[in-house]
């Protein structure tokens, strides 16, 4: 062995000695560098503005003049004394009632309609979901010309068969069906083809021993599809539960004023929110407002989990 | 027996398989009518004239005006149609091209490394998904009057740059389309966590990353609340635009709809060619979640 070859080997164990450090290295921080992203841009645009809100809605703040002094809870009490606030949050959930439970059923009819074996398959599931293309501000514009109380094509059609006029623009509960038809028209394809999915996950066998037993297909829906299909269930109320209740685009283009009718007929969470900060260009109290939406969200979650457990123990101990 | 058990299941199967009766196409047909209709009736409003939604003999034939009144959009001063479909188009490409590019590598870590504090992270990933963006519109708003960039893209492509969502979809997808024995054999060939990622797992997650895109793509497109407030008329996306179209004392629905049906013709086009991949992401993201 040459001396000039053990300097190579020497020199070439050191070069793999560095390289498997750095491999060490690679593979012990890597991950960390590829998940960091993620958390450095939530850090600045949601877990710090999460904080912040708190910050701001204990403290008087305009739009102009910025941080005042600190007031405690003096935000959240006054929102809590207006009146506007309570009205704000009927709004919300009756707007949130009106659109999800009919939204629900008719998603369930739609999935089961595609769950069987259709001719141009491909074709019919598209067709639900085209809807979910218009953006809800084109959405409230093309049906809010529909709801016209004069001159709408609803009250017109109501008219012919007799019906009406209904009063869309005055009426609070005329116009959260008004609003929920919107909402509807957008997501009830999307959530038919989540429920779809689920449906499709049901293992067939279940179906088959109920059909060798006689079950009719209405008993098979309600014995074994609605049963099976309840994380589903769950996993679309969740979601439509987040979404609902921050519903702002819909009611902001209802009409031109956009602050929720005159006598805060469809003036929802978000729309209170929005008036405070922007209009009344009082951020403290609008901060207090999103706190509070947060807690309603959170409450509503809460108390969709229970129920939903509470069914499911109790189907369970049938 | 056994021959016996085979043929009822045969027959239960092809009970099950049998094409459905005709009243689920005609129900189909109803619900299709509904989608399609609003299309309709933007095109029949939208080719007529000031008069036609009052007009109580209005025809179900569309007009000769749509040309006209998609001309009058485009040439208001107050919407600025142009520059919000070109804004439109530049905040939805960047916004989707770096969520699948962040949540792909964030997705990559999640499911095939291994490191201290993995399993705490990604349910932390998971539970931000539950906090509204509502939440921390106002402190986001005083922060970005601060820096001046109200009124600037920038305001509402940073928000938008991850998406819990996405880095949830794609670490599901991930770990169970790539398989570890391909990340170890990149590792033995000397390849660093970057190239593996580079090299093998982003071909691996090319379909997942494509429906992530359009997903997102189209969440973008149609987002109103947070531009909204960050953007002002003078440099809007589409929907700040089409928002101020109504926003006048007379309302003319004729030039309101044309407005609206222009607003969506874009991802009406990205539908027709992509809406099959569209439907199937939402179902197999439905599973997983």
């Amino acid at each position: 062995m040459t001396t000039s070859t053990v300097v190579v080997r020497a020199l070439s164990r050191r070069r793999f000695a560095i390289r498997e450090n750095l491999g060490r290295w690679d593979v012990k921080y890597s991950p960390y560098a590829f998940i960091s992203p993620f958390f450095i841009v939530f850090a600045l645009v949601g877990l710090f503005p999460l904080a912040y809100t708190g910050w701001v809605s204990l403290h008087s703040w305009d739009l102009i003049g910025g941080e005042g002094g600190w007031t405690g809870f003096e935000n959240f009490a006054f929102v809590l004394q207006q009146r506007q606030f309570w009205v704000a949050l009927r709004n919300t959930m009756s707007i949130f009632l009106v659109s999800a439970v009919p939204q629900l059923i008719v998603a369930t009819a739609i999935a089961a309609a595609l769950d069987t074996n259709l001719r141009n398959r491909t074709f019919w599931r598209m067709s639900v979901l085209l809807p979910f293309v218009v953006m809800p501000v084109a959405v409230t514009l093309i049906f809010g010309s529909m709801f016209g109380e004069r001159y709408g094509l609803v009250n017109r059609t109501l008219a012919e068969v007799g019906l009406g006029p209904i009063r869309w623009h005055t009426d609070p509960l005329a116009s959260h069906i008004a609003i929920a038809t919107m909402v509807n028209f957008r997501w009830t394809g999307y959530n038919a083809l989540i429920l779809l999915a689920g449906m499709q996950a049901i293992p067939r066998d279940l179906y088959e021993a109920a059909t060798i037993d006689g079950a009719t297909w209405l008993r098979r829906f309600f014995r074994i599809t609605i049963p099976q299909l309840r994380p589903t269930v769950i996993f679309v109320i969740i979601t439509a539960t987040i979404g609902g209740l921050q519903i702002f685009d819909e009611p902001r283009l209802y009409d031109q004023n956009g602050l929720g009718g005159e006598d805060q007929q469809w003036m929802t969470m978000t729309i209170y929110l929005y008036k405070l900060g922007w209009t009344q260009l009082n951020f403290g109290r609008a901060a207090a407002v999103a706190w509070l939406l947060f807690v309603v969200i959170v409450a509503i979650g809460l108390i969709n989990l229970a129920l939903t457990r509470r069914i499911a123990s109790a189907g369970a101990g049938r | 027996m056994s021959i016996l058990a085979g043929l009822t299941r045969n027959r239960a199967q092809a009970r099950i398989e049998q094409r459905p009766r005709p009243f689920v196409y005609a129900f189909l047909a109803v619900i299709l009518a509904g989608s399609v209709f609003p299309f309709y009736w933007s095109f029949l409003i939208g080719s007529g004239d000031a008069g036609t939604l009052s007009d109580t003999s209005m025809s179900w034939i569309p007009g000769g005006n749509f040309i006209h009144n998609a001309q009058s959009v485009m040439d208001n001063e107050s919407v600025n149609f142009w520059r919000a479909l070109a804004n439109s188009v530049i905040v939805s490409s960047v916004v989707s091209l770096s969520v699948v590019f962040f949540s792909t590598l964030a997705g990559f870590a999640f499911s095939k490394a291994r490191f201290a504090g993995q399993h705490g992270l990604l349910v932390f990933v998971i539970g931000t998904m539950c906090v509204p963006t509502q939440l921390s519109v106002v402190p986001l708003f005083i922060a970005m009057s601060k820096f001046g960039w109200t009124g600037t893209l920038g305001a509402v492509i940073v928000p938008g740059l991850v998406t819990a969502f996405g880095v949830f979809w794609m670490t599901q997808y991930i770990a169970q389309a790539l398989p570890d024995e391909l990340v170890e054999a990149g590792r033995i060939d000397g390849a660093s966590m970057f190239q593996t990622f580079w090299y093998i797992a982003l071909p691996a997650a090319r379909p997942a990353a494509a429906m992530l895109g359009l997903f997102t793509f189209i969440m973008s497109w149609t987002n109103f609340f947070w531009p909204f407030i960050a953007l002002n008329q003078t440099n809007p996306t589409l929907p700040v635009a089409l928002a101020t179209l109504q926003a006048n004392y007379f309302v003319d629905y004729s030039i309101v709809l044309a407005g609206a049906l222009l607003a969506t013709v874009p991802l009406l086009i990205l539908f027709v060619f992509a809406g099959r991949q569209l439907v199937e992401g939402i179902m197999r993201g439905a599973v997983k979640g």
